[in-house]
Parts: C-alpha cells; sequence; structure tokens
C-alpha cells in the first residue's frame, strides 16, 4: 500500500493529513505547498461537511487515474474545526445519505478497490456513533 | 471628460460551425462589426484580441489586411474579453487613439474542459484523484449557497428554463429550442445539484466591437452607446474558486464584487439605475449567486425573483437577454464580448423578437472565471 503522494499522511496510526501553516499569519492551507513559507501541519482527523456535489461522470484521462468502469462518488468539502475546510471523497455512504453538517472522520482508500498495488487516497466517513 | 462609445457590433453566432475556424469566426464578426460602424478595416488604428484556445487573435491582419495597425493579444481566462475591452477604452481615453478594436473568439473542442494540475499550480495527484472537473466546484459552491440562503432545485430550473426561452428569440445563440421545466429538472444529474440542462458547453464564437472617442462617433453618425465604465478585478482572500484543494474557513468576497463595486463607482450609477444585465451564467447557480455579487438583490430574495419572473424579458431587470452562456455555449474568448454587443443591441432597440420593452437606457455585464477574475461593464444611451 502506498499513497498516491509523498508528504499527504503523518506516519502514524491512524495517519492524518499534512497541512500547511503559514509562518508568518499563521493561515492552515492543505496540502502543504513546497517552499519556507509554509510549515507542516498535521490536520485534525474528524470534522463536517461543510458542502458537497455527486460525481456522475468519469473524469477524463488524464489526468484521472482512477478505473475505466465508473461508480458516481460523492466529493465534499469538510470543515476541520479552527484549521481549514478540506476537499476530499467521502466513502461509506450512500449518495442520497450525504448532507451538510454531517460528522465525518479522515480514512483511506483504493483509488482503483480492483486493483491490488493501487495508491490510496484521502476520504472522510461518516463517524459511527457508539450504540 | 468626454465618453468612449461602442459604434460598431459584429457577432458570428455561436455554437458549433464545423469548418471554420475561430479565427475565422472572429473575423467574420470584424467585418460586420466594420460594416455596421460605417468604417473600413483601414480606419481602425488599434485592436486587442482574446483567444484562449483558437490561436493568436494578431494573425486576423492575413485576412482583414496588412494595415500596420498595432494589435496586441490578452490572455485572460473568462475575463479575455472584459480585459480587451477595457485595454481599447483606456487607450481611447487617452487621447492616442480615436478609433480602435475590442475582439474575442473560441474555439473548443466537444465535452468539459480538460484541465491539467500543472496549468493552476496545483500537484499532479489532484488530477489523478479526479478533482480536476470544473462541475465539481461548481456543485460544491451552489450546494452550500443553497443551503445558507434557501434557494430552491426549481429555481435553478427556471434560470435554465428562461435561458432557452430567450436563447429561442436570439438568432446567434447555440440552443434555439425552449425546454419545458419538468424536462430541465428530470434530466440526467451531472454534478449534483446540478441536471445536464443546467451547465453550459464549452463551444465556438466570435463577436467584434469597435470603439471610438465621442468626437469620432458624432462624426460616424451613430448612436452614443457610452462605455461609462470597464473593470477587470481579481479575488480577494478567502474566495472560494476552481480547482480549491482546500479552502479558509474564515470566507471573504469575491472577484465579482469587488469589479463590480469599482464599475458602479466609475459610472456614477447603483444597481438600482440598471435595465438590463448580462451575468455570468456558465450553470444554472451562476446567474442566481451574481445577481446578489453584483448588488441587484440580496442573497435569498431570488427564490421570489425567479418565482415571479422578475429576470424575464419582461420582468423589472431582465438577465440574459439572450440565453447567456446557457443557451450560447461558452466560448472563453468571445463569451465576455457577447454579452456587451447583446447590451448594445438592446439598447439601440434592435433586438428584434426579444427586445426588451421601453428600450433599455442603461446595460450591465458581468463575467466570473477561473481562477478567480470578473469584468464587468455599464452601457448608457
Amino acid at each position: 500500500m502506498r499513497p498516491i503522494a509523498e508528504g499527504l499522511f503523518t506516519d502514524e496510526t491512524p495517519p492524518r493529513l499534512i497541512g500547511g501553516r503559514d509562518r508568518e499569519t499563521g493561515r492552515i492551507v492543505f496540502p502543504c505547498p513546497p517552499g519556507d513559507r509554509f510549515a507542516p501541519h498535521p490536520l485534525g482527523r474528524r470534522g463536517k461537511v461543510w458542502s458537497f456535489t455527486i460525481q456522475r461522470f468519469r473524469p477524463k484521462s488524464p489526468p484521472y487515474g482512477g478505473p475505466e468502469a465508473f461508480e458516481p462518488f460523492p466529493i465534499a468539502y469538510v470543515e476541520l474545526p479552527g484549521e481549514v475546510i478540506v476537499e476530499s471523497r467521502l466513502t461509506n455512504v450512500a449518495l442520497d445519505k450525504v448532507a451538510i453538517g454531517m460528522a465525518v472522520e479522515l480514512t483511506q482508500i483504493p483509488l482503483d478497490p480492483a486493483v491490488a498495488d493501487a495508491p490510496f487516497i484521502h476520504a472522510f466517513q461518516p463517524i459511527l456513533e457508539a450504540a | 471628460m468626454s465618453d468612449v462609445c461602442i459604434v460598431g457590433v459584429g457577432i458570428h453566432k455561436f455554437g458549433r460551425t464545423d469548418g471554420v475556424s475561430g479565427l475565422d469566426q472572429g473575423v467574420v464578426a470584424v467585418r460586420e462589426a466594420l460594416k455596421d460602424a460605417g468604417v473600413e478595416w483601414k480606419d481602425i488604428q488599434f485592436a486587442y484580441g482574446g483567444s484562449d484556445a483558437a490561436g493568436n487573435p494578431d494573425t486576423m491582419v492575413e485576412r482583414l489586411g496588412f494595415t500596420g495597425l498595432q494589435f496586441i493579444n490578452v490572455k485572460n481566462g473568462c475575463a479575455a474579453g472584459g480585459s480587451a475591452l477595457f485595454a481599447t477604452s483606456t487607450s481611447i481615453k487617452s487621447g492616442e487613439y480615436d478609433l480602435g478594436l475590442a475582439v474575442g473568439f473560441d474555439k473548443h473542442p466537444r465535452g468539459a474542459f480538460n484541465a491539467l494540475p500543472a496549468q493552476y499550480n496545483l500537484p499532479d495527484w489532484y488530477g489523478e484523484a479526479g478533482y480536476m472537473i470544473t462541475t465539481q466546484f461548481f456543485g460544491a459552491k451552489i450546494t452550500r449557497y443553497m443551503y445558507e440562503h434557501g434557494i430552491s432545485p426549481t429555481s435553478l430550473g427556471r434560470v435554465a428554463l428562461k435561458a432557452f426561452d430567450n436563447g429561442a428569440l436570439a438568432p446567434h445563440a447555440w440552443r434555439r429550442e425552449p425546454v419545458d421545466l419538468e424536462t430541465i429538472m428530470n434530466a440526467p444529474m451531472v454534478s449534483d445539484p446540478y441536471t445536464k440542462f443546467m451547465f453550459c458547453s464549452p463551444a465556438e464564437g466570435g463577436v467584434a466591437l469597435v470603439l471610438a472617442s465621442e468626437k469620432k462617433a458624432r462624426e460616424l453618425g451613430k448612436p452614443l452607446i457610452r462605455l461609462k465604465a470597464a473593470t477587470m478585478r481579481t479575488r480577494p482572500a478567502g474566495s472560494f474558486e476552481v480547482f480549491a484543494p482546500s479552502i479558509d474557513i474564515e470566507r471573504g468576497g469575491s472577484a465579482t464584487r469587488i469589479a463590480s463595486r469599482d464599475a458602479f463607482a466609475l459610472a456614477g450609477v447603483g444597481p438600482e439605475d440598471i435595465d438590463i444585465a448580462q451575468l455570468q451564467d456558465t450553470e444554472a447557480g451562476a446567474e442566481i449567486m451574481h445577481m446578489a455579487e453584483n448588488g441587484f438583490c440580496r442573497d435569498g430574495e431570488q427564490e421570489e425573483w425567479l418565482a415571479e419572473g422578475w429576470s424575464k424579458l419582461n420582468g423589472k431587470l431582465p438577465v440574459n437577454t439572450d440565453g447567456g452562456c446557457l443557451a450560447c455555449g461558452e466560448p472563453i474568448g468571445a463569451s465576455g464580448l457577447r454579452q456587451v454587443y447583446e447590451n448594445v443591441v438592446q439598447l439601440r432597440g434592435d433586438a428584434g423578437a426579444r427586445q426588451v420593452a421601453g428600450v433599455p437606457k442603461t446595460a450591465y455585464t458581468h463575467v466570473y472565471g477561473a481562477p478567480g477574475v470578473s469584468a464587468v461593464t455599464i452601457l448608457e444611451r
């Protein structure tokens, strides 16, 4: 298992996304831009859906590296409290159940589930409330 | 100070014209604009030309004549037309010239724009993972706006309905057939909440405008259509733009709000003084958001505007009187100038079946595009 790019995830279990914190203003962005202005800043794993859409058609390749066989998937902007709003796939949720305000946490999913060594990407999934 | 006037307009039909290059569509528009102004190519002292994907505009001189004129190419995304118009106008205002041309044309392949991450200073993984899709951004942006301001999906449908109704009356439009609301609402989703009828498509077309000093315009004997303001602005901090892997929690303004505010200040009028408006409507929700961002209503009031038909041709502020991008498609280099073309035609009372009653006296245009640019014009007669 390998991430789709270096520098996206912390090396811990469970991993966190690595944002960048502006050394002067404190502004946080994702991903961490190259150069000296931003210091790597591990982001919180939990947040709320700020907005979303459903990707209903297969993106063009290149640049898209996902499977030829296409299934619609949700894309959200997830607000990580006090940090930043991150764009991310959602997973483990029915398309018609996605809603603004939904509590979600970070996970990782393979870009192509049918390929054994497919790179994995960041995704958020609903937080399962303790029974 | 005397005004810069628009004395000639020309357009090549938008949509698909197989076998005719984007540049040649621009040439058709230029010839029509020259004829409309009653001048010849050799009379044009300078030109600014915009094209995103159809070649260098200055190569038009091969078709129009080697007069040696100054011809500057403009590449400024969706604001290319607005930027060309601004530059043409200020060149005349400076006193250096008194007759110039702003032209824009384009020809895009079918389907969604295919953007690559490196062109936008983004890492390759962003495209590989499936995020380089403009419609995703549009869907997410309007979903949030609808949530915050109580806009219904039906209002999105009503914008598209109006666009196709108006486009059916505009000879230069691409989509000339009305589509009923039920068909619009029940069509397949592209990026929720937008169905396929709620997005415009990349297209082809060309537009040319001949501009003159007020003195020159009077000599030509044309109706005086005054360009009271032409602004182009970039985004402030905290705006929400296409291809954003993250956005700030503290939300900011938009390029549109700045361009609009500054254009109204230059023209010395306010939104309440405008008779018709052409607002960027690359997707149905864009028109809704831009009604508020340009100051024509408050956030959320669009719901009532659309239910009551206030932005229809016979409403209190007709919006996108030729069907806008939804009916005309979007050739990037030509799109902003099409809006100005439409306003000139309406101000002259020459718009035929889509003519707004009473012949408007003031007209407004607005474009917005990646990565957070906006251009606004205000015309008066």
